[in-house]
């Protein structure tokens, strides 16, 4: 079994080397620091403004890009949050605690160089198990029929939505939102057009970039603007000679960053804890068994290092129910799968095997963009630094544009553009009444799929709902569903706080006061 | 639990009540919406089986959310503001008008009066904006734009035209 997953990563590397696929790679992890850089600018807003660009390329060449760019911009986040306090993407919220206070010790660069290479480190890992644990998972997979794969997205939903950041119940809503959403228009079965209110531009759906660009990009930046407070650059001088780390830096570094990258990998096994609660449960622990917690806080490398590389870790790990099930676990892998559904690529376990040039290109170039970020982030420290002083003033405008003409590009059509207008002002409502718009997408990518496998399990069971829990795989399922709907309630009825609380990230370009200490390190 | 008037007004300040209240009008109106569509059985459903399924589950979490409000709110979440403490009513405005300019300019004029209204409009918002700046920036991402987008990326949409008649 080694030996064939070798050969077909050999293959891989074969596809992702070629010239355009290496460009695109280039050009996605380029784009995906620059932007995990710039505070205000989160990798879903980049990836759907990104999307409209990549419909006339390859398939194989567009997933390498938008995967670039996610993976891209948590190296980028990380300088963010060292150097500016800034936790510009939710991950790097618990790696501001530790990576500011070295960066006032005057130990900013050290931080920056241990965390490039605890990520990659962490990335690596995540990788090794993607190509060893997915073909596993799709061997099961390919057993299921449409009840098992019925259940499995309605744990892969439940879990999406309870155990990511904010209320769970509101999570859940948000994801039936989105499933609704995803029915608007003409029902593939029987053709009737359904909530088109007669305008026959919805006749083929809401637009996926549209709905993504209304809700991360328009919402988020009516929630930014004029909030966004100027940047302290006092500590952003850092040149490359500051990065290199002494001996006893890497000696005290090397043991947290195994294990934040052994606990980002557990994390990203189960569906719905990306790598925001992956940071934080690797904070927690590291904390735990520490022989001097206290000094936690005030600038100890393990601190950074571990949630580092647990972000990582579980970042590339995300991948394997995303590209094995078809399955993704939170709104970025959702985009990401929407890419593929866009390119006329059908999501589920026979994806590796029609597709494998994808999928094993895809892998391959993880590696590759993991060591040009490597290459990038080290040399180029200083223009990456540099660009932490762009003004928000000027960064949200050239975005609306960006957001305008993808929409456009879609489908060359000035109705999309209104559409995103409107969804904007909605995910703005929902962002200000507590919300959190990410399970909307979440529902949106799988609901189709969702009803069609539901209308095929019924159809086949002649009616009887029972086929959920008789069929013993999917009846495993369910149980996992009520398992985590079960603890959700009791935890909510003891009145305990769960023990992490991921609620703790602010919205993009956040300021600095926001970030109250979490409760994750008590 | 019995509703005192106090306990009332106490509720319409709960953020909480007005997210359930949402989802619950939300809720009936896509379950009374897809009610008009054929259901069918469970076993051929009809076009309106999920949005109808889909409604009601909506309704009965907004239920659940709104109820929500009526415990006492936790000492740590005190904020129940559905309007942040600085509302940028005119910034607001101006993102949201920024499309609508795209559309319009775009419409009649093309790309370039497009993209420059879009970013102009956008830029209008930040409370430093001058003028000048705005002009600037909005000039810069044209110019770049439109040789991205037009040049490279074949968008199909005129550079410069007139239609006339707005």
């Amino acid at each position: 079994m080694i030996s064939t997953a070798l050969t077909d990563l050999w293959y891989g590397f074969g596809v992702a080397l070629e010239p355009h696929n290496l460009m695109f790679c280039f050009i996605g992890v380029l784009v995906g620091n620059m932007v995990g850089v710039l505070p205000g600018m989160g990798p879903l807003a980049t990836i759907s403004i990104l999307l409209p660009l990549t419909f006339g390329m390859k398939p194989v060449a567009a997933i390498l890009m938008l995967g670039g760019v996610m993976y891209g911009a948590q190296y980028g986040g990380a300088i963010c949050s060292i150097l500016l306090n800034l936790p510009c993407h939710p991950p790097h919220a618990v790696t501001c605690l530790d990576g500011f206070p070295m960066t006032r010790q005057g130990r900013g660069g050290v931080a920056l160089g241990l965390t490039v290479f605890a990520s990659f480190v962490g990335a690596s890992w995540g990788i090794t198990e993607m190509i060893f644990l997915s073909p596993l998972l799709v061997r099961a997979a390919l057993q299921f029929g449409p009840a098992e794969v019925c259940s499995l997205m309605l744990l892969g939903l439940l879990a999406g939505s309870t155990l990511a950041r904010g209320s769970p119940i509101k999570g859940v809503a948000m994801t039936v939102l989105g499933l609704f959403l995803g029915s608007v228009g003409t029902d593939l079965e029987t053709g009737s057009e359904r909530f088109t209110f007669g305008m026959t531009e919805l006749d083929d759906g809401i637009e996926l970039i549209a709905l993504a660009l209304g809700l991360f990009g328009i919402a988020e930046f009516m929630s930014s603007v004029n909030q966004v407070a100027p940047i302290n650059t006092r500590y952003t001088n850092v040149g490359l000679k500051d990065m290199r780390p002494t001996k006893a830096d890497f000696k005290q570094a090397f043991f947290p960053m195994w294990r934040g990258t052994i606990i980002g990998s557990l994390c990203a096994l189960i569906p719905g804890t990306g790598p925001t609660i992956a940071s934080f449960v690797a904070y927690a622990t590291e904390k735990k068994i520490s022989k001097h917690p206290e000094k936690f806080g005030t600038g100890v490398i393990e601190g950074v290092v571990c949630p580092e590389a647990a972000t990582h870790s579980s970042v590339q790990g995300d991948f394997i129910p995303t590209m094995s099930l078809g399955i993704p676990g939170d709104a970025v892998m959702a985009l990401l799968l929407g890419a593929l559904m866009i390119q006329g690529i059908v999501p589920g376990p026979q994806l590796i095997s029609q597709h494998p040039d994808i999928f094993w290109g895809l892998v391959a170039s993880f590696w590759i963009g993991n060591m040009l970020l490597v290459l990038l982030n080290v040399p180029l420290i200083g223009i990456w630094v540099k660009m932490l002083a762009i003004p928000y003033r000027f960064l949200y405008p050239s975005a609306m544009f960006f957001v305008c003409i993808g929409v456009y590009a879609a489908n060359n059509d000035f109705f999309q553009v209104g559409e995103v207008a409107v969804i904007g002002l909605l995910g703005y409502v929902l962002l200000r009444l507590g919300f959190h718009p990410a399970p909307i997408l979440l529902g949106f990518v799988l609901g189709p799929r969702f009803e069609e496998n539901f209308r095929r399990a019924m159809l086949i069971s002649r009616g009887d709902i029972g086929v959920f829990v008789e069929r013993p795989i999917s009846a495993l399922f369910i149980a996992l569903c009520v398992i985590l709907i079960g603890t959700q309630i009791y935890v909510r009825l003891r009145g305990a706080k769960p023990p992490i609380k991921p609620a703790l990230y602010p919205p993009a370009g956040a300021r600095p006061g926001d970030l109250e200490l979490p409760t994750a390190a008590e | 639990m019995r509703l005192s008037a106090s306990s009332l007004s106490d509720l319409v300040r709960k953020r909480d009540f007005y997210a359930g209240g949402l989802m619950l009008l939300l809720g009936l109106f896509i379950a009374i919406k897809g009610l008009s569509y054929r259901t069918g059985t469970l076993m051929h459903m009809g076009p309106g089986f999920l949005p109808t399924a889909l409604g009601f589950i909506l309704v009965a979490l907004g239920l659940v959310i709104g109820a929500s409000a009526l415990s006492p709110s936790e000492p740590g979440e005190s904020d129940e503001r559905i309007l942040p403490e600085h509302p940028q009513w005119w910034a607001w405005l101006c993102i949201l008008a920024s499309p609508v300019a795209f559309i319009v300019f775009g419409r009649h004029f093309g790309m370039i009066p497009a993209t420059f209204a879009c970013v102009f409009v956008a830029a209008l918002g930040d409370k430093n904006a001058t003028l000048k700046s705005t002009v600037v920036l909005a000039a810069v991402v044209t110019a770049f734009g439109v040789v991205l987008f037009s040049y490279f990326l074949q968008v199909p949409m005129p550079v410069l035209t007139w239609k006339g008649g707005l």
